[in-house]
């Protein structure tokens, strides 16, 4: 069964005025005074089966946003369709507000109560109560109980995002958005984050989740990898690491940035991007051997020089799909 | 005013025992480092760990509870507005204003650290050639997409030449070539002498920086370039240092 059915949906916040500035992602018209740079998405398609866990994966901007408020219902598209749990995002909104949970990237809960009644009142608001579901919630809730009675103004980041969880989980929904739940969040927090989402998986939830960091793209059954309002890739993970065209090294050396700018200077190399304490370097030449390379960097004064073929991460494909 | 430089001139930060409590609660906690000169230093923590209040500190916008440290050769105790004058700062959050245009923010800050009208213009020209800009001159910041802006902002931040500049996670949600055209962006300005003192919540960056803290619980636990703090954890990347590491938090803040 399809949790979620997108059929070529489209939305799109602004009239473009002139003809410089087509499309997405692209500046808006210089009389145009709006600041809120909320970017739209062209004509996207994709579905995600029930207890999956897929990821929609880009920069800022690329219109992660607006794919979640459609799917919640809290936005019209301009064209195409959608289902969620098989119902229509247009016709049947009430049906999908019901049984799906949804948490915003911008903390949204009520500053003013504390931690305890906001869960309450979105448990309220469901017509359930926190005894009935608190099994689902437990894992995520007991690390903030403790703080039941203090308000959620003034909670830290981390604590907010758990009791933001809780409450979009509080009525046992079907299918889980998650709008950039880990975005300016330490990699040990985030880390522990996907590790709840997996046990949610566990429990038969489907989830929809956003993320501007490649390197959680592994962490999902699927991916979608997003720019300017387009999808550039639907597939699982491993199966985009396998498309990626030429070979990838990883080259090292003592003096790093002139490596950077010697291997972009290289006719044989189709791009060079610092990676870590590496440079990835995408071969387009099959003829060109390490060996080869290694001399002529040497030659170019290089020491200590390290090559070696590795495998694509996310974010190698991602760079090389949107140059495209 | 004179610079009063007490210490060695080619240390731009130095931070003696650096402490920051509110309350009973120690946020920052007698931390103690120094960057060289056209140092790209990097200051990791895990949410939470201080980072933020030991980064208002050394820019003069909190008084240390205990501790000495000196900025661009200033005391952030006593000096702070002199500390402000001598540094940029960016951050993802605020960096530049989105209904002025392109020009009128780089107007803005540079008039607000004291530069001349003439010297104004000249370099903005300048700079809007060096970014391939020159389209978007008239353009409303808020209106250029997000790695646009942060390119401008890092820009700006170092627009009057200050002797340091302070990046908040400047890179967050920005598009992966964008990332690293900013990066190239850092090392094109420590190559002119300008230190970086720089937050970043990506492992892969941290590997970019000269030399790395990392904080945890209010105190620097590690301190020494990548390649050093990776044979000492035997991790094989930065961000094994960095969850062996931020582990160790006992605090529950973020």
């Amino acid at each position: 069964m399809l949790a979620i059915e997108v059929k070529n949906i489209a939305k799109n916040y602004h009239s473009v005025k002139s003809g410089k500035f087509v499309g997405l992602g692209k500046p808006y018209p210089e009389n145009d005074t709006r600041s809120d740079s909320t970017s739209g998405v062209e004509g996207i398609s994709f579905d995600v089966k029930a207890g999956e866990i897929f990821g929609i994966i880009g920069p800022d901007g690329a219109g992660k946003t607006t794919i979640f408020r459609l799917l919640t219902t809290l936005l019209l598209p301009d064209q195409g369709s959608a289902r969620v749990n098989g119902f229509d995002i247009v016709d049947e909104y009430k049906s999908i507000r019901n049984c799906v949970g949804y948490m915003p990237g911008k903390f949204s809960l009520y500053q003013d109560l504390t931690v305890e009644e906001n869960l309450n009142f979105f448990a309220t608001v469901f017509n359930t109560t926190i005894e009935e579901n608190y099994d689902l919630i437990k894992d995520i809730y007991q690390q903030i109980e403790p703080f039941k009675k203090r308000r959620a103004g003034k909670l830290s980041g981390g604590m907010k995002q758990k009791l933001a969880l809780s409450c979009a989980l509080i009525h046992k929904p079907d299918v889980l958005f998650l709008d950039e739940p880990t975005t300016g969040v330490d990699p040990v927090s985030r880390k522990e984050f996907w590790g709840m989402l997996k046990s949610l998986k566990k429990q038969g939830i489907t989830i929809l989740v956003s993320t501007p960091y490649m390197d959680e793209a592994g962490l999902c059954d699927r991916i979608a990898l997003i720019q300017n309002g387009l999808f550039l890739k639907i597939d699982t993970p491993t199966n985009i690491i396998s498309q990626y065209e030429n070979k990838l090294w990883a080259v090292k050396s003592d003096t790093m940035h002139k490596l950077l700018l010697d291997l972009r200077n290289n006719e044989l190399t189709s791009n060079c991007f610092a990676f870590g304490d590496k440079h990835h370097v995408s071969m387009n030449n099959t003829e060109l051997t390490m060996d080869q390379l290694k001399e002529q960097l040497e030659l170019l004064g290089h020491k200590n020089l390290e090559i070696k073929v590795i495998e694509p991460s996310i974010e190698d494909c991602f760079m090389q799909l949107s140059q495209k | 005013m004179e610079p009063i430089i007490k210490q060695n001139p080619n240390k731009v930060i130095i931070a003696e025992n650096l402490t920051k409590k509110f309350g009973r609660f120690t946020a920052v906690d007698h931390i103690s480092f120094e960057v060289e000169r056209g140092e790209i230093f990097g200051f990791l923590g895990a949410n939470g760990a201080g980072k933020t209040t030991a980064m208002r500190m050394l820019c003069g916008l909190s008084i240390p509870s205990s501790g000495t440290g000196t900025v661009a050769g200033f005391d952030i105790g006593s000096q702070t507005e002199l500390v402000k004058k001598n540094i940029g700062y960016m951050s993802q959050k605020f960096s530049l204003y989105d209904d002025l245009k392109v020009w009128e923010n780089i107007e803005l800050f540079g008039g607000i650290y004291g530069m001349k009208e003439a010297d104004i213009k000249q370099k903005t020209d300048e700079l809007m050639h060096i970014l391939n800009f020159e389209e978007e001159r008239d353009l409303l910041v808020g209106s250029l997409p997000l790695g646009f802006k942060q390119k401008l902002a890092f820009s700006v931040s170092i627009f009057h030449n200050p002797q340091v500049v302070f990046l908040d996670e400047p890179t967050g949600g920005v598009d992966p070539i964008t990332r690293r055209q900013f990066w190239e962006l850092i090392y094109d300005a420590t190559s002119r002498g300008i230190t970086v003192f720089v937050t970043t919540h990506y492992m892969d960056e941290a590997e970019y920086c000269d030399r790395l803290s990392i904080m945890v619980d209010g105190r620097i636990e590690a301190l020494d370039s990548p390649k050093n703090l990776k044979s000492q954890f035997n991790a094989s990347n930065m961000d094994e240092v960095f969850q062996q590491l931020a582990r160790k938090a006992t605090r529950k803040a973020d």
